[in-house]
């Protein structure tokens, strides 16, 4: 009944799909379907292999329709979209079915229900298949300018590396200065330079550049535009703001994090001698000589790790992650403050150890140091009390003997807390960033594309995404630099062909359409006598807000039309 | 499968739900991505807007065997349109009159926000909608 020539490929996803969907039987239900000439199934149809493979079936066999059903669209909708476009075939052509996060995973308890989920899925990707029709995607000149969000040690470096490849930078502090927290840090591990000093190299340099343009005590306050050409307004000033409207291409965000501030009581934190890990490391970097603390030579330290973070959610205000900088943080500050005082008896209180990498070398340092560590379970945190002599008490069950209560006297207690996402609530508003299950920014792929997100042409570096140490948020904002800039040197931008067309046979201009729409996009126009809508393409989002309210349904979306939506509702009912 | 075979106890209600690319699909990936659970006979088509569902789909789906509609309205996340959540609610609003004037039960569409990490919101309201689905028994015309 279909003159259509499809292929359809179902992937096994290595176990992922194939664990809990019965492949073959949605292969063999496949090749019944009217129109599908060529059916398979394979390990990995992302892999090299199979994708070359798809390209031969094409060509052999004159495919005019390509079915791929394996993970969301969101990974490998234009993975699969290249291989129609290697093997001749308009990309549009293609449809990706989602059999993975909406299927296999979504129900591993019952492999029956979603080998039949599956094979309705297949199903619909072919009836919309079977009414594709070739499209081109719509080409927009894009700005070659960026605006970075945040000028901490992240937003500094995208600013540089952006201007060194010749795009012009807006870089938006909220602060009155710039520079974020590293600003303020001293020693810094592994090299040992101040944080100070290399913001101040970073910061000369960015004002050595006349195409980067610095604002602080700015906000984005509008965003409009997509990917390629947008325009952000943006308050600069507190009292009498003035406004500015900027043009640009893509946008990195790099607004850093907030500290976590234990609760009151927590291990005693607000009375004298307790301290967080950020207040020691203030003190250890201000101190000339031997640290104290109120005056007093500071002799004994004992670090609590995990404060506020690796926790139940629900508990207060706690993390359930683990916030990834802190153990080499604070096995770093014991070495500063060995350095500072020999004498120094240090006693480090962990649940984990995750000095991981070549930080592990820091870890031995400190042992050889001195420092002693000791391991607490979850469930038996340390306590903290007053001592009798004026210093602090602390006592632990340490795992490493086995259980044996250990107690120690000791002059300050630092609280080893983590990073939290930082409040950005209007940002958040003006950007529509979406946040991950932790509250940081959320990027599209942690592996395939760990700095774009869901919003095209805006990205994300540095411990906005989650916690990072400055080398990992310096990598992650070149990473952005490297996506925005590949975006803007190529001078262009494809779209989604997502564009309105109105049925001149059947479209007797009522005007609705044109109410409905908010850019603008459509008219009406003469055609042989007859008022018809015309929509303009440059200004048409493909919103679809207009098909609806057509009264005579003469007005369609490409790739989402009437009659596809209702191919897919009846494959779907089957 | 006729409308009188599949109903009873063994009544499994189908449910399709239109969700947005770039709003509700990112929530319901995250709910599978977490192997949290809802029914298999929840089937999702996804389009760019939820401003952009058409009220004779809703009827097509009952006419054609489903039992209930789940709309993922876009709220005020939405890229397009800074209305979107009126127009939504007005096309869900149609698309229950539809429904109603030829004979099914109004509370067979349902409409609910979903963000792009809502993916615990996404499955209990399919897990709820399925159990008031199921007191209601299959979707017939007139009853």
């Amino acid at each position: 009944m279909s003159d259509r020539r499809i292929g359809v490929y179902i992937c096994h996803c290595g176990g992922n799909i194939s664990d809990y969907v019965d492949v073959e039987a949605v292969r063999e239900a496949a090749g019944r379907e009217a129109g599908v000439v060529v059916a398979k199934t394979a390990m990995f149809t992302c892999s090299d292999a199979t994708q070359q493979e798809m390209v031969e079936d094409i060509r052999e066999n004159s495919l005019d329709g390509l079915v791929v059903a394996s993970c969301s669209p969101k990974l490998h909708l234009y993975t699969f979209r290249d291989v129609a476009k290697r093997a001749g075939l308009n990309p549009y052509r293609y449809t990706q079915v989602n059999v993975r996060e909406q299927c296999s995973w979504a129900h591993t308890d019952d492999k029956k229900g979603a080998t039949e989920k599956a094979v309705r899925l297949v199903r619909a990707g072919i009836a919309r298949t079977s009414l594709t029709d070739s499209l081109e995607p719509v080409i927009i000149d894009t700005v070659p300018r960026a605006l970075v969000v945040g000028a901490g040690i992240a937003g500094l470096r995208a600013a540089l590396g952006l201007s060194d490849i010749g795009i012009s930078v807006y870089l938006v502090e909220r602060e009155n200065a710039v520079g974020g927290r590293v600003a303020g840090l001293g020693s810094m591990y592994p090299h040992g330079r101040n944080g100070n000093s290399i913001i101040s190299q970073l910061v000369s340099e960015i004002g050595k550049r006349e195409n980067i343009v610095a604002y602080t005590g700015a906000e984005v306050v509008e965003k409009s535009g997509s990917v390629g050409n947008f325009n952000v307004k943006v308050r600069v000033g507190g009292d009498k703001p003035q406004f500015v409207d900027l043009n640009v291409g893509s946008i990195v965000v790099a607004t850093g994090f907030d500290t976590f501030q234990p609760g009151n009581s927590e291990y005693g934190f607000g009375t004298g001698g307790v301290v967080t890990l950020d207040q020691f490391r203030e003190l250890l970097d201000r101190s000339g000589g031997v640290p104290a603390y109120n005056g007093k030579e500071i002799k004994s330290v004992a670090y609590i790790y995990c404060v506020g973070s690796r926790r139940d959610p629900g508990v207060e205000e706690a993390k359930a992650y683990c916030s990834r900088y802190c153990c080499n943080a604070a096995v770093h500050a014991s070495l500063l403050a060995v350095e500072k005082n020999s004498r120094i008896h240090q006693y480090h209180l962990y649940r984990d150890m995750r000095t991981y990498g070549r930080y592990e070398l820091m870890f031995d340092q400190a042992r050889e140091a001195g420092s002693i560590f000791l391991r607490f379970g979850e469930d038996a945190p340390p306590v903290v009390s007053q001592s009798a002599g004026g210093g602090l008490r602390v006592s632990v069950k340490d795992l490493l003997t086995f259980g044996e209560e250990v107690e120690m006297e000791v002059d300050l207690v630092v609280l080893v807390t983590p990073m939290k996402p930082r409040q950005n609530g209007g940002l958040v508003d003006v950007l529509k960033l979406p946040l991950g299950k932790d509250g940081f920014f959320n990027e599209i792929h942690p592996k395939l594309r760990p700095v774009e997100t869901v919003v095209d042409g805006v990205f994300i570096c540095g411990s906005c995404q989650g916690p990072k140490n400055s080398s990992e948020s310096v990598a992650s904002a070149l990473a952005a630099v490297t996506q925005a800039a590949s975006l803007l040197k190529k001078g262009y931008v494809e779209l989604e062909p997502l564009m309105a067309v109105v049925d001149r046979d059947i479209c007797r201009w009522c005007g609705e359409c044109a109410r409905a729409c908010p850019y603008g996009a459509i008219s009406s126009e003469e055609i042989q006598g007859t008022e018809v809508a015309s929509v303009n393409e440059a200004v048409c989002k493909g919103c679809s807000g207009c098909t609806p309210v057509c009264p005579k349904n003469a007005i369609d979306l490409k790739g989402y039309t009437d009659a596809q939506v209702k191919a897919m509702i009846e494959a779907l009912a089957e | 499968m006729d409308g009188a075979a599949k109903g009873g106890k063994d009544f499994i209600p189908k449910i399709l739900a239109f969700s947005t690319n770039n709003i509700s699909d990112p929530g319901i990936d995250l709910a599978g991505s977490s192997h949290m659970h809802y029914p298999p006979s929840v089937v999702v088509i996804s389009v760019p807007c939820s401003s952009g569902i058409r009220p004779g789909w809703v009827l097509h789906a009952l006419e054609k065997g489903f039992d209930g509609v789940f709309i993922a309205a876009d709220g005020t996340d939405c890229a397009y349109l800074n209305d979107c959540v009126e127009r939504t609610s007005s096309i869900s609003g149609q698309a229950q009159e539809l429904i109603k004037e030829k004979g099914y039960e109004p509370q067979r569409l349902k409409m609910g926000a979903i963000c792009s990490v809502c993916s615990e919101p996404f499955t209990s309201q399919m897990k709820e909608f399925f159990e008031v689905l199921k007191k209601l028994g299959p979707a017939r015309k007139g009853n």
